[in-house]
């Protein structure tokens, strides 16, 4: 497997820091909103797995394509998709993202390149292929990513889509997002290998393993990537060792995660640990620090304000856009 | 199976007669000359084979394997790999073999291109047109001969075809092909080689959505779609000779439903029966059924009566596999029981 190395430019890591703060402030926002009753729904937190697509955020294109899945806000997020219309969908408001015809599970933005989001544990691998395909066939240039957890290593859909990108030497960046835990069970419980970038020797793969909450090995591995897939080079495989906060979905108790594992995690929280290292390392002060977040707090909150005053669908609109315009139901 | 066993249009000296195999792979190799978004994907579909039916012969070497493109044994992955083309700009029409196949790629199908249109409030759509083989009746057995459309037709975002002659074949699949939303095109290769007929030539578009009345009559109305029109034609003929004038309603597209043609046929004869080859239970007979039944009560005559396959596993041996399908018998049977 490929190791990574290399020291990564100061611009660079204040720009994960921003996206990654921006992802946890959001986070938290939305946590507290659920719990304050004004609304419903599943919610599934990426609280601690935000290095990992503020990493890619630093090195994709705008028209770069990202799929994501459920547990997928902090993807949409890093790929830029605007906070007042993501917040609006999730409400089940009329102008959000998708009508409010998606969900939380079911995002799409087409303007930023968030072009799937799915709530079938990795179905997205495979339309990923045909995403770095289309691409390849129309000579665009374009590489997608497509973020997953370690459970979805274990479903078919993954060993086909590796398959088929390595064939085809498609620019697909396959990222496993692995926060130990498929769903309620732990990953050595499920997983018959010790590391899921292991898997990609079968395919004949570039594998990154690499700690997805460490800024600088995850860009460069994002990198490497990317660069890879525009040159030519083919589909990657990165697996990016993280952890999740705040269990499978909003509500978990957490009891089949250790206490001290998980007390560790949090102690170690990748995004704090980044904001101190920026200022211990005089990238920014503490005074830039709190500013970046102050105007991240102001976006969010203005998002949230946004989508909570947003009517909600005509019940007529249920029945559109389930085939192109005129088409009988 | 041989080719053009049995020719059921004489071609006069104007007309260009061709089995089904022919006029779907004239559709595709116009598809493939006129859009470069098209492209194929399937097992095996490459030359010298062109495919297990030869379907995709010559493609391969014409337009190359990046648009003909050959893959492994996949399901999933050819779907899903079709799904992401057409959700950045492409027209992909992946092959899926055999129709019992498709249950390997329900997820991608069912889950994703059937809803995604729906799912990003309109801002992807899913032109993809997932031909495949099907039908009982070759001796597959019951893992190779299931006619699935009922739980396609049960899924909202699915358009459903199955042309049963080599014109509509032509001109459907191409109206497909350049469809914004994701169609299952069911061929039943029964009729690939045993059924010939006069197609038109160039880009010829038969549009979804518009059921055919294949013969005309004023007693009972056969609806049926595929392999088993014949059937009815075929018995349509038999009861012709007893002062029974039976109309055929050749449905063609699944969905969307043509409602408005079985409704104004059936609300002429005041009979309907309905005839198709998947299984009786639930089959996409009951809906139209309960259709007619909802719509015309008062004005029929006999109730709405339904010939399928009886609810079991396509059987191999012949005695067992004949038993299981619908038969001209039983049609016959069927239709003469309403006016008895």
């Amino acid at each position: 497997m490929t190791t990574v190395e290399s020291r990564v430019a100061p611009e660079v890591l204040v720009k994960i820091f921003t996206v990654a703060s921006k992802i946890k402030l959001y986070d938290e926002e939305y946590r507290r909103t659920i719990r304050s009753g004004k609304i419903g729904g599943m919610y599934y937190s990426p609280r601690g797995q935000e290095i990992i697509p503020a990493s890619f955020a630093a090195v994709l294109a705008p028209e770069d394509y990202v799929l994501t899945t459920y547990r997928g806000i902090h993807d949409q997020i890093a790929k830029g998709v605007p906070l007042p219309t993501l917040t609006a969908e999730f409400f089940g408001r009329a102008t959000g993202s998708c009508k409010g015809k998606g969900g939380p599970m079911h995002v799409t933005d087409v303007s930023s390149g968030l072009i799937l989001t799915t709530g079938v544990v990795g179905s997205g691998l495979p339309i990923a292929v045909g995403v770095g395909l289309s691409a390849q066939l129309r000579k665009s240039g374009q590489v997608a990513v497509v973020n997953f957890g370690d459970g979805a290593s274990n479903i078919g859909a993954f060993h086909e889509a590796l398959n088929m990108a390595s064939l085809w030497n498609l620019p697909v960046i396959f990222a496993c997002q692995n926060n130990q835990y498929a769903e309620y069970t732990a990953y050595s419980a499920g997983t018959s290998v010790d590391q899921v970038a292991k898997r990609g020797a079968s395919y004949t793969m570039r594998s990154i393993h690499v700690d997805g909450n460490d800024p600088e090995a995850m860009y460069e591995a994002a990198r490497t990537a990317v660069e890879a897939a525009r040159a030519g080079q083919g589909p990657t495989l990165i697996e990016a060792v993280t952890y999740r906060f705040h269990g499978h979905s909003i509500g978990d108790s957490m009891p089949y995660m250790p206490k001290e594992e998980l007390m560790a995690a949090m102690d170690a929280d990748p995004v704090l640990r980044l904001r101190a290292d920026l200022i211990g390392a005089r990238v920014l002060t503490e005074d830039q620090v709190t500013a970046i977040e102050d105007g991240l707090r102001k976006e969010i909150d203005a998002a949230f304000e946004y989508a909570m005053a947003e009517p909600l669908p005509d019940a007529a609109d249920s029945m559109t856009d389930v085939y192109a315009e005129g088409v009988a139901l | 199976m041989t080719a053009q066993s049995e020719l059921t249009e004489p071609a006069t000296s104007s007309e260009r007669v061709l089995s089904q195999v022919q006029a779907i792979h004239e559709a595709l190799d116009i598809a493939l000359a006129t859009d470069d978004r098209v492209f194929e994907l399937g097992e095996d579909i490459q030359d010298p084979n062109g495919g297990g039916f030869k379907v995709h012969a010559g493609f391969s070497t014409k337009y190359g394997l990046d648009r003909v493109r050959p893959t492994p044994i996949t399901e999933q992955a050819i779907m899903g790999a079709a799904i992401g083309a057409a959700i950045t700009g492409m027209r992909p029409v992946p092959e899926i073999m055999l129709m019992n196949f498709m249950a390997v790629c329900a997820d991608q199908l069912i889950n994703h291109a059937a809803k995604l249109r729906y799912m990003s409030g309109g801002q992807t759509n899913v032109p993809i047109t997932v031909r495949t083989v099907t039908g009982a009746g070759g001796g597959f057995g019951a893992q190779h001969s299931d006619m699935l459309e009922g739980p396609l037709v049960h899924t909202p975002g699915l358009k459903v075809v199955v042309p049963s002659n080599p014109a509509d074949a032509k001109g459907l699949l191409l109206s497909s092909i350049f469809d914004d939303d994701p169609v299952v095109f069911i061929e039943m290769h029964h009729l690939y080689y045993s059924i010939s007929g006069s197609v038109p030539e160039g880009d010829y578009r038969v549009p979804l959505g518009q059921a055919s009345v294949v013969r005309e009559g004023s007693d009972v109305t056969l609806i049926s779609w595929g392999r088993q029109i014949h059937d009815c034609l075929a018995v349509a003929d038999t009861l012709a000779a007893d002062g029974i004038s039976a109309e055929v309603l050749d449905l063609r597209t699944l969905v969307p439903l043509d409602t408005g043609a079985m409704l104004s046929s059936v609300a002429k004869t005041r009979r309907a029966v309905i005839v198709h080859e998947a299984v009786r239970r639930n089959g996409y007979g009951a809906e139209l059924a309960a259709t007619i039944g909802e719509e015309l009560f008062g004005q029929l005559a006999a109730p709405v009566r339904r010939v399928a396959s009886t609810n079991t596993p396509v059987p191999y041996s012949k005695p067992l596999e004949l038993a299981h399908m619908p038969s001209r018998d039983g049609i016959e049977e069927t239709v003469r029981a309403l006016f008895k």
